[in-house]
């Protein structure tokens, strides 16, 4: 499933004092497969623009096309739509409601209706995803799960509906590093298993640097970048320009580079780091 | 999606009205509230145009704006007209066929009740477009403060009101997030029959009652780890003073009050007004 966005614009408050352009012109077309980093300061846009992805936003003008077919248009089920493009709010474990956590990842497929024994299969292959055991957690209750736990319960809700597009809105915000590591892993498998294309937003440029085939830098509700990360993060200047950091492996590599070590300029990756530098270190203790 | 919600709220400018004491301006809403009923001729309703007209102007807010708040009560207010026009008891018939009657008297009355209801809207609402929350939760507590003495939480009562008022648009905000998020496992709100509609609110309640227990007890945390034991010995930071502008606020209603009992007493209440 392709999604097109062309020329994507947003006001909230049209017409009032309290105007304001969220979203100013917006076009990108995602491919099937890609692993979509959405990147920019608190406030640029980000929300409000994957929001319209799935149709919950309308557009204040321009249009989104899934499949050549447009969003927004008069005979688009937009219910199905919404099935087939899965999104992951922002702190998504505040919509856990159910009685017990089969239940609440039940909710997504039930309102796709599907039959009982297909809904449970759904649920079990999400929690495998999830990383939650089935015979452990099924039957409790989301709220006796810690933070992390309610996080991928949440996630798996969605996931349970089998999307082909997957958007993430800041999934990692708040967790510890080991909440955070899990998510991501489940992330990278569900890419390499299913091949759903997925769209992350996030602050976090380690995670893009992990992640991220491309880049979607977005500033003040226009787009700024696009690229793959070894290309933006290498320009210099532009992360900093629009208020956000690089990875850390890019920052240690561009002070190494002032410093006259010979190193490659477009490294961001923690291993290729380490392998660049075993290589100098060798050929440093050599002579 | 859920930001339209007008009535009565505060309208930020800077007026002689605005500046007011919230006291004063309660017990002056009170008493115009008073007068308004001690009313039953048109000259009488005339000077309580004339008063929320010059009110408004000194209020600065858009007459329009202040005519918005009526809208609300439209059913209300069709409902009082017509009930009082068919069923009021009188004598000067002015149409009669079928099971309807309709009198002079029930005109009269007819009218009046809808004025009344109008101008109460009015009044109360000019109070919550000059007043912000929490300078009118400020002023309930300290008018309430003489019953503490019979042990009556004035300022408990105060500080919920304030909290609850902190927390609408927060709640609303969050009850947006939830019914999206929701929305995007292709959950259904606005088709079905009623059962169906309430089954659905689940999904959204649960969640959001959740969070509402949750910020309560957080809010509870923050306000107690900051000492506080409620209102016993509290200082303000925002000490309310009355100025001479309140004496004449208190003058120009007091005047009004004075005009429509001397119209009362001496202008005879003769047909049609």
């Amino acid at each position: 499933m392709s999604i097109e966005v062309r020329h994507l614009t947003h006001t909230y408050g049209e017409g009032s004092v309290l105007k304001t352009v969220a979203l100013d012109d917006i076009s990108f077309t995602v491919e099937p497969g890609e692993f979509v980093g959405i990147v920019g300061h608190t406030g640029s846009g980000k929300s409000t623009l994957v929001q319209h992805l799935n149709g919950l936003l309308k557009p204040t003008s321009g249009q989104i096309l899934i499949d050549g077919q447009d969003l927004n248009g008069e005979k688009v089920d937009r219910r199905a739509l919404r099935q087939r493009i899965g999104l992951v709010f922002q702190y998504p474990e505040y919509q856990l409601f159910e009685e017990t956590v089969a239940k609440d990842i039940a909710f997504g497929p039930k309102n796709q209706g599907l039959p009982a024994d297909e809904i449970d299969r759904r649920v079990r292959k999400a929690m495998e995803s999830v990383h939650l055991d089935y015979g452990k957690y099924a039957e409790k209750s989301p709220f006796e799960l810690s933070g992390g736990q309610m996080r991928r319960a949440a996630i798996a809700g969605v996931l349970a509906m089998e999307p082909e597009v997957l958007i993430l809105d800041e999934p990692t915000a708040g967790l510890d590093p080991r909440g955070r590591d899990r998510i991501l892993t489940m992330l990278e498998e569900l890419r390499a298993r299913e091949h759903t294309t997925i769209l992350m937003v996030s602050h976090s440029m380690e995670d893009m640097a992990r992640l991220a085939s491309r880049l979607l830098v977005i500033c003040e509700g226009k787009l700024a970048a696009d690229g793959s990360p070894r290309e933006l993060f290498s320009r210099p200047g532009l992360m900093s320009s629009v208020g956000l950091d690089i990875p850390e492996a890019a920052r240690l590599c561009a002070v190494l580079r002032a410093k006259g070590y010979d190193l490659p300029a477009d490294l961001y990756r923690p291993e290729e780091l380490r392998e660049h530098l075993l290589r100098l270190w060798k050929e440093a203790s050599a002579c | 999606m859920l930001t339209n919600l007008t009535m009565g709220q505060y309208y930020p400018v800077d007026s002689l009205v605005h500046r007011l004491d919230p006291r004063i301006k309660l017990v002056l809403t009170l008493a115009f509230i008073v007068s308004v009923f001690l009313v039953n001729s048109l000259p009488g309703y005339l000077l309580i145009v004339g008063f929320i007209f010059l009110a408004a102007r000194k209020a600065r807010v858009p007459f329009r704006l202040l005519l918005k708040s009526i809208r609300p009560l439209r059913m209300i207010l069709i409902f009082t007209f017509v009930l009082n026009l068919f069923f009021t008891a009188g004598d000067q018939v002015l149409l009669e066929f079928w099971v309807i009657r309709i009198t002079s008297e029930s005109l009269r009355q007819a009218v009046f009740y809808s004025l009344r209801l109008v101008f109460l809207v009015l009044g109360t609402s000019l109070l919550t477009l000059t007043t912000s929350p929490v300078a009118l939760s400020d002023g309930l507590e300290l008018l309430l403060g003489p019953l503490k003495k019979i042990r009556f939480p004035a300022h408990e009562l105060a500080m919920m009101m304030t909290i609850a008022l902190r927390f609408i648009p927060t709640l609303l905000d969050e009850t947006d997030r939830i019914m999206k998020a929701q929305m995007a496992r292709g959950a259904d709100f606005e088709s079905g029959n009623l059962i169906a509609r309430a089954r659905a609110m689940v999904p959204l309640l649960v969640p959001l009652f959740v969070s509402a227990f949750r910020r309560a007890g957080d809010l509870a945390m923050a306000m107690e780890s900051r000492c506080y034991h409620g209102g016993e010995g509290r200082t303000r930071f925002r000490v309310l003073k009355i100025t001479r502008m309140d004496w004449n606020a208190c003058l120009t209603v007091v005047l009004l009050i004075v005009l429509i009992i001397l119209e009362r007493t001496f202008v005879p209440a003769s047909f049609p007004f």
